[in-house]
């Protein structure tokens, strides 16, 4: 028997807020959250800016014991799933503990205490590192934490696939409770990669923009670096009705596809998969979607390529589709993005204003859809999609409906 | 040809996917098989052997970087500026 999923509860920690109130309330109001960068020092950057969750004092959330076993993406994840479990009003404990899965994705995981740890070992010659060292930087130490602090002892595991990660993440989730494995899922992702080596790996890719990110702009000059969470609580929509809980959204698909061509370069058809993947999973006809929340990185390649991939999927119905990219705003959160994007999706379904790209100078002849530019809009959203396309070719689409 | 030019082209037939093809001043970089990332990281092995910094944004289409003989006319602006 399979099951309809539903979203009971959402968590936030972005560029452009700490909560998921404040982050939709800079969102629509098209305020950014790029920046030069606070956090490592910029001389040696050619790019210096980024997208800093800006003023987050870890103080406020945890005590000393409990900071030294967590990464600053750890710290992100955790503060986003209790702001999402308070949310949803539910008690994770007894059997709901142990019927509920915490699938969190990052794309790399615990970048700033590997930073500080090489910086001592190879700079500072330091003979000994901390012993929570690879507890802090592991991969998965985001699932982990949030597990521990919540109390949820069901499936737990992260998921990898750089900047589609918590896209991945919340699709699985999804399967899970859909085929009935878990009752609830607290599934998203996290990332604060703006550690100074990653930064210069960003910088080597020569990808990052100079100034602000204008996605599907005219001279549009690249991504620019974000952080941050975002985690939502996913629930059978019995288990929410039980309880008369506040729906908040329906998750109906989730398309997945690999490139299977480049490491870098996005693949028209590899996306395309993806939202046709997506849209069966879903039974939704193209005509059916309003929205889509483009990945709308603010390269060259992928804006270009990802509006090719949006006109293959739906023909004549893409030009009356509004696609509007949050990272203009947010910049690329990475492993969080596909989070902070779905909420973003069910967010505008439910007050029914399209988020807009901002920084937006004029079109480029190779984009011409709707990208809701520099304005929100409101709009009557009944079914969404949101995309993320990661570098290694691994491609991620939800599709989401507006509670019923 | 200079001694610039002779390794600026070396480094580039490197980043050729068929080996030991020739490579040409006349040549555009695009018809030799080098795709925009297979530029950055051509420009990455021409920084470290001759320590220089060149800019170069992938999302910019810059002309200069065309042909082989654009790429071998800024490295050696940039490397005889220096010296």
């Amino acid at each position: 028997m399979t099951h309809r999923v539903v979203v009971t509860g959402w968590g936030v920690v972005s560029s452009i807020g700490h909560t998921a109130a404040s982050f939709w309330s800079n969102l629509v109001r098209g305020v950014g959250g790029i920046a030069e960068a606070t956090i490592i020092p910029t001389d040696l950057l050619t790019h210096k800016v980024v997208a800093e969750v800006k003023d987050f004092d870890p103080r406020k959330h945890f005590d000393d014991r409990q900071l030294a076993m967590l990464d600053r993406v750890s710290q992100f994840a955790v503060v986003a799933a209790r702001e999402a479990v308070a949310h949803c009003g539910l008690a994770f404990d007894g059997a709901l503990s142990e019927g509920t899965a915490t699938i969190i994705g990052t794309g790399v995981g615990g970048q700033t205490t590997q930073d500080e740890n090489y910086k001592r070992l190879y700079r500072d010659n330091a003979k000994r590192l901390h012993p929570l060292t690879i507890p802090k930087l592991m991969v998965n130490a985001p699932a982990s934490q949030v597990s521990m602090h919540c109390g949820l002892r069901g499936p737990s595991f992260a998921v990898a696939s750089a900047c589609a990660s918590a896209t991945h993440a919340i699709g699985l989730a999804f399967h899970m409770v859909r085929s009935g494995a878990v009752t609830c899922a607290v599934t998203g992702g996290a990332d604060a990669c703006i550690a100074f080596g990653t930064m210069k790996g960003w910088e080597a890719m020569r990808v990052t923009a100079p100034d602000t990110c204008r996605p599907f702009s005219r001279d549009r000059k690249g991504l620019v670096i974000g952080e941050g969470a975002a985690v939502v609580v996913l629930e059978t929509e019995e288990h929410a009705w039980q309880r008369s809980a506040d729906i908040l959204g329906e998750i109906v698909g989730f398309g997945m596809s690999a490139d299977a061509h480049d490491l870098t370069s996005p693949d028209e058809g590899g996306m395309a998969r993806a939202l046709n993947g997506a849209l069966a999973d879903a039974r939704l006809a193209t005509s059916d979607i309003q929205y889509v929340n483009a990945h709308g990185t603010g390269t060259a390649a992928n804006d270009e390529t990802e509006t090719r991939a949006i006109k293959q999927v739906f023909g004549s119905h893409a030009g009356k589709l509004a696609v509007s990219s949050n990272k203009s705003m947010l910049g690329h959160a990475l492993g969080a993005a596909g989070g902070l994007e779905l909420v973003a999706t069910l967010m505008a379904m439910q007050q029914a204003v399209v988020p807009p790209t901002t920084n937006y100078l004029g079109p480029d002849p190779a984009c011409d859809l709707d990208y809701v530019p520099n304005e929100a809009r409101p709009l009557k959203i009944d079914a969404a999609l949101s995309n993320s396309f990661a570098f290694g070719g691994l491609n991620a689409v939800l599709a989401v409906k507006r509670a019923s | 040809m200079d001694d610039v030019a002779t390794e600026v082209m070396a480094i580039i037939a490197k980043k050729l996917p068929v080996e030991g093809q020739k490579v040409q001043l006349t040549d555009r970089l695009e018809d030799l098989g080098i795709d925009s990332f297979g530029a950055v990281e051509m420009i990455f092995d021409l920084e470290e052997k001759f320590d220089i910094q060149i800019s170069y944004n992938s999302n910019d289409a810059r002309p200069e970087f065309e042909t082989v003989g654009d790429v071998v006319a800024a490295i050696q602006k940039i490397v005889n500026g220096k010296s």
